[in-house]
């Protein structure tokens, strides 16, 4: 079965007002934290990068939905076995052409090693057949059948497995690759809308892309490059913006969240992203098992926490309350699950819980909330806490690491003794994304050591279901026993706080809160 | 004097094991898991996990650790970061960076501190003098990234007298509004030493003598008061160059300069063992060599200050 | 003729060098009194203490602060950290206040009973001063006296002995220097991530940046010790170390009055930006100025108040130890004294 969605045509680049233009756009990034390849590039800074120099089978619409790219067709009959028809006429910007084997070979190469930072996708976001945590050569069930068509077999059939081919992991990589990885890193070779140009990197500066003439894709560009300029904060992004250095920022710094409209006009962009925010408590933190006491204490906490107020005040209304485990811009987003009310205010019934809670074993001690300090977390964790502390009068704080490698390793190794923040950004636009990582039991990244067979049954139905919509009926009634249980307390649904700068046209933000450049438009 | 100067150079050796030695420790005993890191709120497989703490020696203990380092490092390779950059080129890129804005820095704290100081310290309880004090006073009870954001915005967005951030290749000119910031610092440490020193040496008795055989105060201030009084001046300068190599790192950061401190505050988020320990002791060949020169300074400041071998 | 006419002259008189001890006015001159006063330098520089206004007024200062640290229920009834609200939510709270339901607290101005308005997070402002003063105030101080002693002693030594001791303690002190505060920071606070406190904080901050100090004395050592007093107390037989204590110390240590009572200034904002930083103090366990000022530097565009108070706070017992350091200082040194 195809996916409807993926069906259409792969040509739906609608370029902006009168066609291409010559500007060359200045956007605020972060420099690469790994060599730019697929399977090594795990964050946004190298992401943006390989997003525009690469092309997928599919890719993304700014509001998630998703269009063919490489790709000429994805079909399946089971949702297990696939095949992917390639479109004609692909090249690379070296001028070799893309064929089957340039991505049935990236994923060998993604899979065949655990140093490689994005392993893991083969086996865990998506089960392709064969893979192994050590690695191996040529360990995935991949067949090229022609030079534009292969097929994947998976380890269970995944109703959402194109959905998935959008991410980084999947690009396809030229034969050059192989004979030096390291130098790829450094210059990478892409099939992309834009290339890197000559000496365009200059390291904790800046990285310039021009657009790639031998893309013949949907993703055409609009603009004569785009110059991604390296910011180590924020803050100097912001500033260079409002001084007509720079044309796109990604996110406008916290201390101008209630002021950004008011400096940019209709040139400040406000909408939902693709990043659920919570919190999470281990099993084992005291008096918060997945028991009748902890179950009530959780529920409690939740109901203790003024979400409107917090999003309202501390984030200026730019966020939006939590109503389920995923995100606005995610398919299968609900409003009415059952048992989301839990994530109502409520100070007359979160007292109500917690003395229920009392009843059977009493409280001692102190509400600790974790978060790394070096991630702008401290004011809404300082709120959260003085929430439930102002109506369940017990004593709740906010507990800074000073790095998120101390925070992550006290959490990995259950060493931690208070609730700590947890994020989740998705890969990609499914649900499954979130629901298959964070609280199946045994996954490496249920960091609430939730475990439950129900749960488990219920996301594994709606991953073998035959389709999207079907698959998240299952999904939504997994996340209701979330709501029962509480693994983690859902806060609030990121956001793009972004804006432009006079100079472009055009500007749109994608699902995953980046700019989407090839369509910006500026006079040269 | 040239002996002097060869021991003091054979004193950096030592020091440069020490430093490395003691910067390595330092980084080891922050707890967490710098792969961790990588991974966000997901975690590695124990295969991933395994793989890279071998591929980064993570799985050695200390001393192995240390040792191999050093053993880079005697080969002249500085070592590879996480991003597998290395740490040689990312040295060569922003020392010089933050060299000049240190330069600049000090240059403006030297000639504004010192002057306003002086005269302060002449007119000892004058308006001129309270005046500065209180200005000095409220420099220094503002947080570095306070008056940072503050000249960012009044001077770089409000006024666009100078650009809101450092631009590429980091010209000079964009330089010098962080350098203000970063002298504004000093300035009050540099105002009241030249000030309290001006006092002393005003009292002196040569400086009388001085006035007293008929010298006007044009030849007496700057020969007579302002040689003698620069000796704490200029140990306190120093010191402060290299803090503000280092302690520019929130400056860096508000106006985007591509220096080291920026970079070493990045490699200690992530426990890059080698490129912390690379700048911190790059650094302290720096202040060896900075401040062998101003012992030798002292010399010319006080001819009594002598270094002869004994 | 002459000569047989002549007295014969006494013999004794003729042999006498010096003028009959006949007078007491020139003994007066020669004699050494011996005064019951001692007197030293310390005692010296407290008589004219006792004289300058400067010196009481930033007494009385430093007193009320170390007063307001000590006893700050005295001044404020509001908690500074319980019962922060962002807006109002029901008429408990409306009446309190004396504003209507939904009123947003976070960052408002002031209100009856809360002089100053309130912080981003609805903490009244004056409250969290009052009950910060007492962080601040040890950090500064634990800071400044374990600079000021680690610099003086190692300074003086280096610096008085001067040899291989001072090539030994001042590389030390570059080794130590070079660390940079945020490295120490980091390392400090990781380690006792479960019980930072004052005392921990304070260590961060002070353990290294002593070299400074140690070098701006030894420079002044390396100056005085060649001064004639100096070599005058050495030639009279007065060990090598007493002449350091007693003669050397004393007139070298004005810089380092000056220096540290400033480096306190720098003690109480160097918390503030590890706060901002994210090294700091866990800001609702510990009220400080410094972290006050961090927090408020989101709101620095639309409530500057819930900066510029503890900034004045700050900036207040910054110039009362300066002053005092500065009498103190003017006091010690006697030619400065002498001209006054």
């Amino acid at each position: 079965m195809a996916i409807a969605a993926l069906a259409l045509a792969g040509c739906a680049g609608t370029g902006g007002g009168g066609g291409a233009t010559t500007g060359i756009v200045t956007v605020s990034s972060n420099e690469p934290e790994n060599p730019l390849i697929p399977a090594n590039t795990n964050e946004v800074g190298g992401g943006l990068i390989l997003n525009n120099i690469m092309s997928g089978l599919v890719y993304y619409n700014a509001d998630g939905s998703v269009e063919l790219d490489d790709a000429a067709s994805i079909e399946s009959d089971d949702n297990q076995n696939w095949t992917i028809t390639l479109r004609d006429g692909l090249k690379f910007s070296d001028g070799t052409p893309v064929t089957a084997e340039s991505y049935v070979k990236a994923w060998q190469w993604g899979a065949s090693d655990p140093e490689n930072l994005n392993q893991w996708w083969f086996g865990y976001a998506i089960p392709f057949a064969g893979f192994s945590d050590d690695g191996g050569d040529d360990t995935l069930a991949l067949n090229v059948v022609d030079d534009k068509t292969f097929t994947v077999e998976l380890a269970q059939p995944q109703a959402d497995f194109s959905l998935a081919l959008g991410y980084t992991v999947f690009f396809p990589l030229p034969d050059s690759f192989y004979d030096d990885p390291a130098a790829f890193g450094e210059s990478p070779i892409g099939n992309g809308p834009y290339k890197v140009a000559e000496d365009g990197w200059i390291h904790d500066e800046s990285i310039t892309l021009e657009p790639n003439p031998e893309y013949t894709g949907p993703r055409t560009a609009q603009n004569g490059g785009v110059k991604m300029v390296f910011y180590a904060t924020q803050e100097a992004a912001y500033a260079d913006l409002l001084s007509d250095n720079l044309d796109i920022i990604q996110q406008v710094p916290s201390n101008a969240l209630g002021t950004y409209k008011d400096d940019l006009g209709d040139r400040a962009v406000d909408q939902p992203a693709a990043i659920f925010q919570s919190f999470t408590m281990q099993g084992e933190l005291p008096h918060f098992g997945y028991d009748e006491e902890g179950t009530l204490r959780r529920a409690a906490i939740s109901h203790a926490i003024n979400r409107e107020e917090i999003t309202d005040v501390i984030f200026q209304g730019t966020r939006t309350p939590a109503t389920d485990f995923t995100s606005p811009v995610i398919d299968g987003y609900s409003t009415d699950i059952e048992g989301a009310d839990v994530l109502t205010y409520d100070p007359e019934k979160a007292v109500e819980l917690w003395n229920e809670a009392n009843a059977i074993s009493p409280w001692d001690g102190q509400f600790g909330l974790a978060y790394n300090a070096d991630g702008g977390h401290q004011e809404w964790v300082d709120a959260t806490v003085n929430s439930i502390k102002n109506v369940l009068g017990i004593d709740a704080v906010g507990v800074p690491y000073p790095d998120f490698a101390g925070l992550r390793t006290e959490v990995n190794n259950s060493t931690i003794t208070s609730a700590f923040r947890t994020g989740w950004q998705f890969d990609y636009p499914g649900m499954y994304n979130i629901l298959g990582a964070l609280y199946l039991s045994g996954s490496g990244s249920n960091d609430a050591h939730y475990d439950n067979p129900d749960y488990d049954a219920l996301i594994a139905q709606g991953a073998q279901a035959g389709s999207v919509d079907e698959a998240n009926d299952y999904f939504h009634q997994a996340e209701a026993l979330l709501f029962r249980d509480l693994p983690a307390i859902p806060l609030w649904y990121g956001a793009v706080n972004a804006g432009y700068s006079t100079a472009v046209d055009n500007v749109q933000y994608g699902w995953d809160s980046w700019p989407i450049l090839y369509k910006v438009t500026k006079e040269g | 004097m040239t002996a002097y100067i060869l021991r003091r150079l054979l004193q950096a050796l030592p020091v440069f094991i020490g430093s490395t030695f003691l910067i390595y420790a330092m980084v080891f005993a922050i707890p967490g898991d710098p792969i961790l890191r990588m991974f966000g709120d997901r975690t590695p497989t124990d295969a991933t996990l395994a793989a890279l703490q071998a591929k980064y020696h993570l799985d050695q203990p200390f001393l192995v650790r240390y040792l191999l380092y050093m053993g880079d490092v005697f080969r002249g390779d500085l070592g590879t970061t996480f991003q597998g950059q290395s740490v040689n080129e990312i040295l060569m890129r922003t020392f010089p960076n933050t060299l000049r804005l240190a330069i600049l820095a000090v240059a403006i704290d030297l000639v504004v501190g010192v002057t306003v100081g002086l005269v302060a310290g002449l007119r000892k309880g004058k308006i001129f003098d309270n005046v500065t004090l209180l200005i000095g006073l409220v420099l220094i009870s503002m947080p570095v990234f306070v008056l940072a954001f503050v000249a960012q915005w009044f001077f770089g967005i409000q006024l666009g007298i100078f650009r809101a951030t450092v631009g590429p290749g980091a010209p000079w000119g964009d330089l010098i509004l962080p350098a203000i910031v970063l002298a504004a610092l000093n300035f009050a440490f540099t105002m009241r030493l030249t000030r309290a020193s001006v006092i002393e040496t005003n009292a002196q008795d040569f400086v009388r003598m001085a006035y007293g055989k008929g010298l006007r105060s044009e030849r007496v201030v700057p020969v007579h008061i302002l040689r003698n009084s620069l000796i704490p001046v200029t140990t306190n300068i120093a010191a402060n160059f290299g803090i503000l190599i280092v302690g520019a790192t929130v400056t860096e950061g508000i106006f985007n300069v591509p220096g080291v401190g920026n970079e070493l505050f990045k490699a200690i988020n992530r426990h890059d063992s080698p490129e912390v320990v690379s700048i911190v002791t790059v650094l302290v060949i720096i202040y060896v060599l900075v401040n062998l020169g101003i012992d030798l300074l002292y010399g010319v400041l006080d001819p009594r200050i002598r270094y002869v071998k004994k | 003729m002459s000569r047989s006419d002549a007295p014969a002259a006494p013999a004794p008189a003729a042999e006498r060098f010096v003028a009959d001890f006949t007078g007491d006015e020139l003994g007066a001159v020669d004699e050494v009194r011996v005064s019951e006063k001692r007197s030293n330098l310390w005692l010296d520089a407290w008589r004219d203490l006792r004289g300058r206004w400067m010196f009481w007024a930033s007494a009385a200062m430093i007193l009320f602060i170390v007063f307001v640290a000590l006893f700050p229920t005295a001044f404020t009834q509001v908690p500074p950290n319980d019962g922060c609200i962002l807006s109002v939510q029901n008429q408990t709270q409306a009446d309190e206040l004396g504003v209507p339901i939904g009123t947003k607290i976070s960052d408002h101005g002031p209100l009856p009973g809360h002089p100053l308005g309130f912080t981003k997070q609805g903490c009244d402002v004056f409250s969290r001063i009052v009950h910060g003063t007492s962080t601040s105030l040890s950090v500064g101080i634990i800071v400044s006296i374990m600079v000021a002693v680690i610099g003086i002693v190692i300074g003086a030594f280096a610096g008085f002995f001067g040899g291989w001791l001072d090539s030994v303690l001042m590389r030390f002190g570059d080794i130590v220097f070079a660390i940079p505060y945020v490295l120490a920071a980091v390392v400090v606070m990781s380690m006792f991530l479960h019980d930072r406190n004052i005392w921990v904080i304070s260590l961060a901050i002070g353990a290294f940046s002593w070299p400074s100090t140690a070098r701006i004395l030894r420079s002044e050592v390396l100056r005085v010790k060649n001064s004639d007093f100096v070599m005058a107390s050495t030639a009279l037989g007065l060990s090598r170390v007493r002449t350091m204590l007693a003669h050397v110390l004393p007139n070298s240590i004005a810089p380092v009055i000056v220096v540290t009572t400033i480096g306190l200034a720098g003690a109480i904002t160097a918390e503030a930006t590890l706060s901002f930083l994210g090294v700091g103090l866990p800001n609702n366990i510990f009220m400080s100025w410094g972290n006050d000022i961090s927090a408020a530097q989101t709101s620095l565009r639309t409530n500057p108040a819930a900066l510029i108070y503890p900034s004045i706070a700050l900036s207040l017992t910054v110039l009362a130890f300066i002053v005092m350091g500065e009498a103190v200082r003017d006091a010690l040194d006697p030619r400065a004294r002498a001209s006054r």
